[in-house]
């Protein structure tokens, strides 16, 4: 089982949160073109390895998180908010 | 082979008899004792079948390895199959019966497969699927499709009950420093030192005692190590198995808490499945005896060593009276003399010729000695044994027990579990565990240690490492190498015996002979995993604990190779069989899933509303008067509502609150059409698609001030949405000052709709110009106040097509709110309607929801094209232009009649052309219902190229599902009142 070190909640189960997805993916404008939310939609890199992922608290803070983890160990190496003010509070408060 | 109860032997409670049945016969036995011993205790050696030769077969272990001895404990709803007898405790009034067998297990009618045995070799019946040959060798099946049945019903062992279990289970969670599994002498080492360490330490067993393999000697004291660990303050879990090792030092555990108790409280679980978090794990899970392959080897009487050991010493069960040893390693010395002292008179057949042991002579002793076949069927007669160099030198031992000893092996499952491949050991001839990069330590004999005082030297070692690995110590340790027999062991897994119709066993519980092996070799299975699933090798519910490695030793002979060079079959949890039962817990029955209900649940059902299950709500279906069916109703209902007004609950949508500086910015982004200019009091309907481009939900959104929106969603995309905004808020379009809160449950809906509504509401509402059609015309917004002076929303949205108003009050005046519409409503002769008739009246306005909405439709696709912005950018509005997305041939929204008006169809059906009714046809329909308007069946689908393309073709509705066919004609979706005249009345 995968556990999250939640910055709000603390260490909770996988199970109250939700998978996002690949958190390094810059979206493009809505009035990019369609090769650019192409690519940002739909090509996707296979990590062997750490990589950045958006987890959501869903059953908890409702926070959505970045989460530095190992596809191969799922060691989670880092857990901050996906949001700069959050991530600064975070900090702060460290 | 007569096994008998020794007075000065065990630690069995004398004083406390207990009394049991087996196959219907009365029997008795002593408080801890196992079934297996108070049967062996009784003198009954035959207790099972074997599972396709149906071969007599006694009691091969003493524990979970247990191979042979699985019978039925229980009868009717409390019936549990494939029970080892081995750990089942015994209980007064234990009820237990064999197994595979027809009339008993003395007595088997198909013993007879015995002498089949070449038709029910390795992959006999993947044979079949090859078909009969010559004729259709390689094409056919037609074997398989006839023999399918009867192989099906002789496969497997027991059968479960199939009445509902009548046991509650439960989950449990807890967390430690430290979890130790097992309580041996490596795994109480650990535990005490991790405790003295202050480390906050759980200590599993699986069995009902501390202590274990010591359990086997005679002058073992079990509870003072139990106040040892209890004073520390170690928390000790019996009866619990940890079946299974998972990420990040989670273990799974099973706690059989009522397994062994004759009349347990109700109130009480039978089992407990624990999930436990832990930092650190160590294992000293043991190891296990292994047997050896020769002919006739499952003969009921045959044990491995370590078990009879068990028994004289556990149960004071001597399990016969002349034994024979046959061993390759020094571990049986002490068990021999013991027997011996016993009573028993016993040799020692040791296939290696260079020894030196210690005795006190009361046995004897034959170097270079192996067994290769047993005379006996039912019982052991004698035992053929001849010098290991050349078998033709042969004797025969007069012998009614054979014991076996042919290596351990250390129990590496655990480990396993986490991916960590055991590394082959040669001086050992075992598996060893190899080190692993998580918290995870093995001590004991489960990393190769046979004697006690290095056990308990590798539970001190694992505790330090697992300190050092915690950051609480940094201190040097070593671990005692493997091994510690003064002898060396000399692999010996099988010996040959060439005789017609002799069977050699590898894997007693499934039957795999050493000649399966042979046979999926010769027939190209050589890689161990194929090996595994052609042969079945180790695939039983003991998973191959005792026969794997001499099934890997045999592949590697045949393959010239090492078995290192073979490899294993990777084990996977549970280590025992975990009943669903526990995996369930009390997610059963209603609590299955949570229930979700409106505030005015109750409300719907005192005024008849039957309810259904949308998603978790439950929502009235229908509301029938007397004798009234369900679609009797339902036209009423929606008649109704056409003609005078009628009440309808929709809490269940989702309501989202959207407030700060930045919500219409934020809405114009995740709409499909305009809301920058949508006006204080007013709301719009709008779509919001993926970043794909397709439809993701619909709803309305209500400007109630500047700053401030409520939205609504469908019912069954209210999380996905919800999470959807939090994500675009939170991670891609952060600089916007928006706030999303979820307020579905603070707020309770109701629809009220027809051309009556304005006046129930006028008569309901506090100021009655609040609802005119000058203050509230077509989707206008107000707050406002119900009579009794109740706080409400009112925006006049239609889904009905009708003149119809949606009515927001806080939860808990939703009673009081439905008492007060219903009881003006009744003046017009209105109705309460239910998704029944809500889903007839959306169908004749063409109006879609989830089931036309499913995913894999474009706003083109739903005929909402004009919902689609051209003056600004949104969410999906580059992606929905993919040229996939805009061929012509996409499936459309449409109508569907029935030509012949007096016919029905269903959703599902399949829309084909007249002479091409085939695959997935042109379209679909998704949803149908009568329509009280037209007086015939209608329906809403799709339908390639859309209504231009095929307005006046006779089309054919195939639903072989329901074997049903029918004509149709396509449609405007739009079935009644295409200009919308009534909502805008």
């Amino acid at each position: 089982m995968i556990r999250i070190n939640c910055p709000y909640c603390g260490e909770r189960d996988h199970s109250e949160f939700s998978y996002g997805g690949d958190a390094t993916i810059n979206y493009p404008s809505l009035d990019a073109s369609e090769k650019e939310w192409t690519e940002a939609i739909f090509f996707r890199k296979n990590i062997k390895g750490f990589q950045f992922e958006t987890w959501h608290h869903s059953n908890g803070c409702r926070m959505w998180l970045v989460v530095e983890r190992s596809t191969v160990t799922h060691e989670i190496k880092s857990v901050k908010p996906c949001h700069p003010n959050l991530q600064k509070v975070v900090e702060n408060n460290k | 082979m007569k096994t008998r109860r020794l007075d000065n032997y065990g630690k069995i409670n004398r004083d406390k008899i207990l009394s049991f049945s087996w196959d219907k016969k009365n029997y008795k036995g002593f408080e801890g004792d196992t079934l297996a011993s108070a049967l062996l205790a009784n003198n009954i050696g035959i207790v099972g079948r074997s599972f396709k030769y149906h071969r007599p077969r006694g009691i091969f272990s003493s524990g979970v390895e247990e191979s042979g001895a699985l019978v039925t404990i229980g009868s009717k709803d409390k019936r549990d199959p494939n029970v080892r007898a081995t750990t089942q405790e015994l209980y007064n009034g234990l009820e237990a019966s064999g197994q595979n067998a027809f009339p008993n297990v003395n007595f088997d009618l198909a013993g007879i497969n015995n002498y089949l045995g070449r038709f029910f070799a390795a992959g006999f019946y993947y044979k079949t699927f090859m078909g009969i040959p010559p004729f259709e060798w390689g094409r056919g099946t037609a074997i398989w499709m006839f023999f399918e049945k009867f192989i099906r019903k002789a496969a497997g062992m027991g059968s479960a009950s199939e009445l509902p279990d009548p046991d509650s289970y439960e989950h449990a969670h807890d967390f430690c420093d430290l979890i130790v599994v097992g309580s041996g002498p490596a795994g109480v080492a650990a535990a005490i030192e991790a405790a003295e360490k202050k480390l906050d330490v759980i200590l599993v067993e699986q069995d009902s005692l501390v202590g274990g393999d010591q359990l086997a000697e005679n002058n073992f004291d079990n509870s003072r190590i139990k106040n040892q660990l209890e004073n520390l303050g170690i928390k000790i879990m019996t009866r619990t198995t940890a079946f299974g090792l998972y990420d990040n030092c989670v273990v799974g555990l099973l706690e059989r808490v009522t397994d062994h108790i004759s009349a347990p409280n109700v109130n009480i679980p039978r089992q407990r499945f624990w999930t436990i978090r832990a930092k650190h794990i160590i294992v000293g899970a043991g190891a296990i005896e292994r047997h050896i392959a020769f002919n006739n080897n499952d003969i009921p009487g045959v044990m491995t060593v370590n078990a009879s050991k068990h028994y004289l010493n556990r149960y004071g069960v001597l399990t016969g009276k002349r034994i024979a040893i046959a061993t390759n390693n020094d571990s049986v010395y002490e068990t021999a003399q013991q027997l011996s002292e016993a009573g028993a008179n016993v040799t020692v057949l040791d296939s290696r010729t260079n020894l030196e042991i210690e005795t006190n002579k009361s046995f004897e002793i034959r170097k270079g000695y192996v067994p290769y076949n047993i005379n006996g069927s039912k019982k052991i007669h004698s035992l053929d044994v001849s010098k290991s160099e050349d078998i033709n030198k042969s004797e025969t031992i007069n012998c009614d027990q054979v014991l076996l000893s042919g290596g351990w092996s250390p129990a590496v499952h655990l480990l396993s579990h986490r991916g960590v491949r055991p590394k082959w050991d040669y001086s050992n001839a075992c598996f060893l565990p190899s080190d692993s990069k998580e918290n995870i330590t093995m001590v004991g004999s489960s990393r190769g240690l046979w004697n006690k005082n290095d056990c308990i030297a590798s539970g001190i070692a694992g505790t330090t490492d697992a300190l050092n690995r915690l950051g609480i110590s940094k201190t040097n340790y070593f671990f005692p190498k493997p091994g510690g027999w003064k002898n060396p062991i000399q692999p010996l897994y099988e010996v040959k015996y060439k005789k017609s119709r002799s069977k050699s066993f590898v894997d007693y519980q499934h039957d795999v002979t050493t000649d399966d092996i042979r046979l999926a070799h010769r027939e190209g299975f050589i890689s161990v995993e194929h090996l595994k699933r052609y042969t079945t090798l180790g695939m039983a519910n003991d998973q191959g604990k005792m026969g794997n490695i001499i099934g890997l030793s045999l592949m590697a002979e045949l393959l010239n190779k090492e078995i290192p060079e073979v490899g294993t079959t990777v084990f996977r949890p549970p280590y025992t069989p975990v009943s669903i039962g526990a995996l369930s817990g009390r997610n059963v029955g209603k609590h299955f899933r949570p229930l979700r209900v409106t505030p005015m649940h109750q409300w719907n059902i005192d005024h008849g509303a039957k309810m259904i299950e949308v998603g978790l709500y439950q929502r009235p279906w229908y509301y029938p008067k007397e004798n009234e069916t369900l679609s009797d109703s339902y036209i009423r209902e929606a008649s109704t509502v056409r003609k005078t007004v009628g009440i309808c609950d929709i809490t269940s949508l989702g309501k989202i609150a959207i407030q700060g500086p930045d919500s219409s910015e934020f809405l114009n982004r995740i709409y499909s059409n305009g809301f920058s200019k949508l006006q204080v009091g007013k709301a719009r309907y709008g779509i919001m698609l993926r970043d794909d481009g397709i439809v993701m939900d619909d709803g309305t959104s209500w400007r109630l001030a500047e700053n401030e929106y409520f939205m609504t969603t469908s019912t069954g995309e209210a999380a996905k949405v919800m999470s959807w905004l939090e994500e675009l808020l939170q991670t891609r379009w952060t600089d916007l000052n928006v706030n999303v809160t979820s307020v579905s449950e603070q707020w309770a809906g109701v629809s009220i709709a027809g051309p009556k509504s304005r006046e129930v509401l006028n008569n309901c509402v506090d100021d009655s110009l609040v609802v005119t059609n000058n203050n509230l015309p077509f989707m206008g917004v107000t707050s406002t106040f119900l009579k009794g002076n109740i706080p409400c929303r009112i925006a006049r949205i239609s889904f009905s097509g009708e003149l119809a108003f949606e009515v927001y009050v806080k939860s808990d005046f939703a009673n009081t709110m439905m008492d007060l519409l219903w009881e003006n409503a009744k003046k017009y002769d209105g109705c309460l309607y239910g998704l029944e008739a809500l889903g007839a009246l959306r169908v004749e306005k063409g109006h879609v929801t989830a089931a036309e909405l499913d995913g894999r439709v474009t706003i083109d696709d739903a005929g909402l094209s004009k919902m689609a912005s051209t003056k600004k950018s949104y969410i999906g509005s580059a992606m929905r232009k993919r040229g996939v997305l805009k061929n012509n041939d996409r499936e459309i929204l449409v109508g569907f009649f029935p030509t012949n008006l007096k016919e029905t169809f269903n959703a599902g059906t399949i829309v084909c052309e007249k002479n091409n009714i085939k695959g997935q046809g042109i379209g679909r329909i998704t949803s149908v219902t009568y329509s009280p308007e037209l007086g015939h069946w209608i329906g809403l689908g799709f339908v390639k190229g859309g209504l231009d393309k095929w307005k006046d073709t006779n089309l054919v509705g195939a639903d072989p599902v329901r074997n049903k066919q029918m004509n149709l004609k396509v449609v405007s979706p739009h079935m009644i009142d295409p200009n919308g005249e009534r909502m805008y009345a």
